[in-house]
């Protein structure tokens, strides 16, 4: 029963605590960038003043277009439920490994890409592959990360992956830090960061991830942002669990939650500190030096899968 | 008696198939009487398969013989397992293609559907045939009647000049494939091919390590003719467009996986005893044709040529899990490799439903809109919704994107490689999840193709056709069949799992680990499980909710104005993505590999040329050799009979010579 109430809390706190951690990343970068932030939670507001406006469908689009915004959303709540964030074990995890994560952040990826040429514009289109490029090329990085720790632990579900890993305390894996390099490039490009895409951008030709939601509006367009936060916590929450899974404990040991949730903030926080730095510190590529980009994260992560069979650890 | 039903209940449904053919001759006066009469059989024909496959599953096998032209050469028939699985492949397939047929042949002239029904039913008896023949002389008969009657197929339209092209090159290649066939069996049948070859004399065929490799290797090269693997693969992307789309479905999604059904018997149940190395090679054979297609296919701008080289790429995708079973056996991992073996059928099965449902689908967008180019298409999902419909799942499918059944192949087969590190040998362990990341790489660029297919052809603004009309209700309830096909193997892959066993414990000794009801784990929940029909409610209750919590709170209707494009006020088709530009990072990532060539037509628009390397880089100087061979053999004709009488005498002399 604990475990249940767990896994509800957790997907309600990913889910409405990532526009924050969103908002305290762009905080963070305008502090860095000698802006004045708007604040942590210009986010919500930002969200609210959009679910209260008007939704408009662009004539000549299909179902697809309505549909997408609600199955990105839903996609991602339920990767909010797979990954072990507060605790392990919990009942949605074994419903879908590391694998089937990356399958269903593919099956998101798709619906966006599918809704974009829904709309027939030409910026849509061009968002579209470019996305479709981006993803192509970022997946075997993503997985051979993922590979790494999986071959460690024996298993590729997250939460045996944790568990294991929990458990080595400090024992130190060459192999795991070329994996989180690896990883980290990725977040990078999957969320649409610098140095691969720019989420502030207002330049047309420049964008891949904002080019596909031109068309959207109101309701939709709140929700397909609302989900691009929610992935990015995602996958800030799949590197912590990987690479830093101190604290999180099984659902069962409820006496540790009280740690886990002090540890959590923390961990994001500096992870948030981290990409507004690198963001900050690096200037966007050109699109066609991004597969070299990508490459380089294949490459840390084949040097990691190979460090791992060298070195057995 | 009992015991021998599925064998009957199997030749019977040929037999029937083959009089249907028969009567479709007979009936070719009244073509709608024909279509409405001898598909729909056909198709209940079909099941009968199938129910004489799932029968095959369970029951002993059985063995038919009869009487053949030669006292020496009987016919010879059996059922086991094996057989029985690809049989269920070839019954439900045909069947759901058969229904389609119904509706898209009804147009078709007299005379022409008389042959088409014909040759149709002559190409499902003949792989029918090939999946029950038990000895060489008989699988080789079966299969020659398959190769010829989807060539005649496949110049159904025979007077365009490139059905012929396509048509003599598939024609070639399917004889130089059965050439090292008979080869291969020769060597396998020893002093026992004078029989006929049964197969019964070449299980574990007492062969030493160069005769077993070379058997290997010219059956491997003969099937992979058919299966199009590389280089082999060249007449594939010709046929399929040539041919019409129940031929299309039929030809991709269970000739080529008969062809993987020759490999199967042959290495696991002839040869026994493998060497270490073939594994290794079939899977890098194997992972070169899967990146090889997918990056064929992303280029490509006819829908049919398009899913032809994705054809290429799954068939790669099996021959990499074959590759990997092939590889756990020779160490004797036989619980690794009933793994690696279970994706590979797995993902067969997989491909003749969501590629059948994908090439009928473009004959039904061939038929309504008139056009398979997709610079001429476009949102056809407004003109023919339902088969756009089915499209998209088949397009989720083979896009390896949970829960369908695509992704479940793919998964089982990462989790295979995954197990690599029980290999004994560090080496092969360690490149093994290399080779996995390759996978990664094919699925994920597969993902990049379907969606242009799908996004270009049906989705945006039309760019010719804006009169479709939506398929007829035969066409549609086959696409809806095989789109339950594909959701069904999607959600309850253990089911399938569990019908396997028998196959897995036929070839291996070793069946794989019994799963239980809606968990997929292939060794232990520990180790790894996924639970499709969860994943799949759990989506759909988040997206329920938050549909409904949203439209609750701030539901307002929708408003439909002109889209915005960034405020461009001129908005023509034209400025969408080409098929050629959706794939434009692509070629100019991969530049070396695609030689394109750009030219600027009359209309001033750019036209991208895409080669085929293997064709300039292996086929050509193929043939320059070839015909220089020829002329060099050219200089002995001189015409004189005082030269040839010299040439009689020499050879006299040498040979002479030679006896002593």
């Amino acid at each position: 029963m604990t475990a249940i109430l767990l896994e509800g809390m957790q997907i309600l706190l990913v889910a409405f605590l990532a526009p924050l951690f969103a908002g305290l990343l762009r905080a963070l970068r305008a502090i860095l960038q000698n802006r004045r932030p708007a604040g942590c939670w210009q986010n919500y507001r930002d969200l609210y003043r959009l679910f209260h406006k008007e939704s408009l469908q662009a004539e000549g689009t299909s179902w697809l277009f309505r549909f997408a915004p609600y199955g990105i959303f839903g996609a991602f709540c339920l990767a909010a439920g797979i990954i072990p964030i507060l605790a392990t074990g919990l009942p949605l995890a074994p419903a879908a490994d590391v694998i089937a994560l990356v399958g269903l952040f593919a099956l998101a990826r798709v619906f966006q890409v599918l809704a974009a040429m829904d709309t027939g514009t030409p910026f849509a289109t061009l968002g579209a592959h470019r996305e479709m490029l981006i993803a192509g090329l970022a997946e075997p990085a993503l997985l051979a990360a993922l590979f790494t720790a999986s071959l460690l632990s024996r298993s590729t579900s997250l939460s045996v992956i944790v568990a294991h890993l929990e458990q080595l305390r400090f024992a130190l894996h060459p192999s795991m830090v070329f994996a989180a390099a690896a990883f980290f490039m990725v977040l990078l490009a999957e969320n649409a960061r610098i140095p691969v895409d720019n989420p502030a951008t207002h330049l047309e030709l420049t964008m891949i991830h904002e080019a596909m939601l031109l068309e959207y509006s109101g309701r939709h367009l709140a929700l397909m942002e609302w989900g691009a936060q929610i992935k990015l916590v995602l996958y800030v929450a799949i590197g912590i669990a990987l690479f830093l899974p101190w604290g999180i404990v099984p659902a069962a040991e409820i006496a540790a939650l009280p740690l886990t949730l002090l540890a959590l903030p923390l961990k994001f926080a500096a992870a948030a500190l981290i990409l507004a730095l690198v963001e900050t510190l690096l200037a966007k590529l050109r699109l066609f030096r991004a597969p070299e980009f990508m490459a380089t994260a294949f490459l840390l992560g084949v040097i990691g899968l190979l460090s791992f069979f060298m070195l057995g650890a | 008696m009992i015991s021998c039903l599925p064998l009957d209940l199997a030749t019977g449904a040929l037999l029937l198939w083959l009089g249907l053919g028969l009567s479709g001759l007979l009936l070719g006066g009244w073509p709608t009487l024909a279509c409405r009469l001898v598909f729909p059989l056909s198709s209940m024909v079909a099941l009968l398969l199938t129910t004489a496959g799932f029968t095959a599953l369970t029951a002993t096998p059985d063995h038919l013989q009869l009487r053949g032209p030669l006292p020496a050469l009987p016919w010879s028939f059996q059922i086991d397992p094996l057989s029985g699985f690809f049989l269920i492949l070839l019954g439900l397939l045909a069947c759901a293609v058969a229904l389609f047929a119904t509706g898209y042949f009804r147009s078709l002239p007299g005379p022409a559907l008389r042959r088409l029904m014909l040759q149709y039913h002559v190409f499902l008896l003949g792989m029918g045939l090939v999946l029950l023949a038990a000895n060489a002389f008989t699988f080789l008969v079966a299969w020659e009647s398959m190769a010829l009657a989807s060539y005649f197929l496949v110049v159904t339209e025979h007077e365009k000049a490139d059905s012929q092209r396509a048509g003599f090159l598939y024609l070639l290649i399917a004889h130089l494939g059965a050439l090292a066939i008979l080869l291969g069996f020769v060597i396998l049948a020893g002093a026992t091919i004078s029989q006929g070859g049964p197969f019964s004399a070449m299980l574990h065929a007492p062969l030493n390590a160069f005769w077993a490799a070379t058997a290997f290797l010219l059956t491997f090269f003969g099937f992979s003719a058919k299966a199009g693997l590389l280089p082999l693969h060249i007449w594939l992307p010709d046929a399929h467009p040539a041919a019409p789309a129940p031929v299309s479905a039929l030809m991709s999604g269970a000739m080529l996986q008969i062809a993987f059904y020759g490999m199967l018997r042959v290495d696991f149940l002839f040869l026994g005893k493998l060497a270490m190395w073939w594994g290794p090679f079939v899977l890098m054979v194997g992972l070169a044709t899967a990146l090889f297609g997918v990056l064929f296919a992303a280029v490509q701008t006819d829908m049919k040529r398009l899913l032809a080289y994705s054809s290429i790429e799954n068939m790669g995708l099996i021959m990499v899990a074959f590759g990997l079973a092939l590889i756990f056996r020779a160490h004797g991992l036989n619980a690794l490799a009933a793994l690696a073996l279970a994706a590979a059928l797995y993902h067969a099965l997989n491909h003749a439903f969501f590629k059948g449902l994908l090439f009928l689908g473009s004959g039904s967008v061939l038929h309504g809109a008139g056009s398979v180019a997709m610079d001429r298409l476009g949102g056809m999902i407004r003109q023919m919704p339902q088969t756009a419909f089915f499209m998209l799942l088949g397009t989720l499918a083979i896009a390896g994107l949970p829960p369908l059944n695509g992704f479940a192949s793919e998964w089982l087969l990462l989790q295979a490689f995954l197990l690599s590190p029980a290999l004994p040998q560090s080496t092969l362990s360690a490149v093994l999840p290399l080779a996995a990341s390759g996978v990664v790489l094919a699925v994920a660029l597969a993902a990049y193709a379907m969606v242009k297919f799908y996004g270009i052809a049906f989705l945006g603004q039309a760019r010719g056709t804006r009169h479709a009309h939506e398929a007829g209700r035969w066409e549609r309830s086959a696409m809806a069949l095989l789109s339950v096909a594909c959701i069904f193997l999607g959600l309850f892959p253990g089911v399938l799992l569990n019908l396997l066993h028998p196959v897995l414990q036929e070839m291996l000794g070793q069946g794989f680990a019994i799963q239980q009801g809606l968990w997929l784990t292939p060794v232990s929940a520990q180790r790894a499980s996924y639970s499709p029909v969860i994943f799949f409610l759990g989506m759909a209750t988040a997206l329920g909710l938050s549909f409904l919590l949203i439209w609750s709170f701030f539901g307002r209707p929708l408003r439909r104005v002109p889209a915005w494009a960034c405020g461009f006020p001129i908005r023509t088709p034209a400025m969408q993505d080409s098929p050629m530009g959706f794939a434009q990072p692509l070629l100019r990532i991969f530049a070396p590999l695609y030689q394109a060539e750009r030219q600027a037509n009359d209309a001033g628009r750019w036209r991208v040329r895409i080669g085929e390397p293997v064709y300039r880089g292996i086929y050509q100087p193929l043939n320059r050799i070839v015909f220089w061979l020829s002329a060099q053999v050219l200089r002995l004709q001189q015409g004189r009979i005082t030269l040839y009488l010299l040439y009689s005498f020499l050879t006299l002399l040498i040979l002479l010579a030679l006896w002593r």
